[in-house]
């Protein structure tokens, strides 16, 4: 019942942070939404299996953490970098 | 025994459904981006954790525990690392927060 709850709660939170996806006014509330939405899908992959009673899923979970954290940083980087040489052309 | 740590795994679990609810009203709702990030980097730890706490509690002794202590870690050591990396990244590019804003114009006032 709780773990239910829970789910529900993560899903509901998900949609939120889609919507802030698809609002936002700049490249970085995109970016915040969407690591907001990959650590509930990494809570959600783990309250799934607990739900589903086979708690196999764990491993997909700390993938998805892992690789959640490196396409942050990747597309900070990316956002950075053209940002810079697109003002370096303009002047 | 048993007993004690489903409540306990309870309580755990909905206080971090509550928190992440939180967090993600304040993501749509606050005004500014710095505010956002502030609302989301700021519950996304505590509940994260607490309901991981809550899995393991009820997990028992075995792999999905260590696997579960692993995710945690992991949420703990990377999610402040992106935030900080996103605040300065929008920092870096230009963007104001609009309290300082507010600010200029009570002065010119």
């Amino acid at each position: 019942m709780i773990l239910i709850t829970t789910t529900i709660a993560l899903i509901v939170v998900m949609a939120m942070a889609l919507v802030r996806a698809f609002k936002g006014p700049s490249v970085f509330d995109r970016v915040l939404a969407g690591n907001l939405f990959g650590t509930k899908v990494v809570l959600l992959i783990a309250v799934l299996g607990f739900l589903s009673g086979r708690p196999d899923f764990l491993d997909i979970a700390l993938t998805y953490a892992l690789i959640n954290f490196i396409s942050v940083i990747g597309i900070l980087r990316f956002v950075e970098i053209t940002k810079r040489t697109n003002n370096e052309e303009k002047s | 025994m048993e007993l004690v740590l489903n409540i306990v795994s309870g309580f755990c679990l909905l206080t971090g459904s509550f928190l992440i609810f939180s967090g993600a009203l304040g993501v749509i709702r606050f005004p500014d981006f710095y505010t956002r990030m502030h609302a989301a980097g700021v519950t996304e730890t505590l509940a994260a954790g607490l309901i991981l706490v809550g899995l393991m509690l009820i997990a028992g002794w075995g792999l999905v525990l260590a696997k579960l202590v692993l995710i945690l870690l992991f949420i703990l050591i990377t999610s402040p690392t992106a935030s900080h990396a996103l605040g300065k990244a929008a920092w870096k590019a230009g963007l104001k927060p609009v309290v300082i804003e507010n600010n200029k114009q009570q002065n010119e006032l």
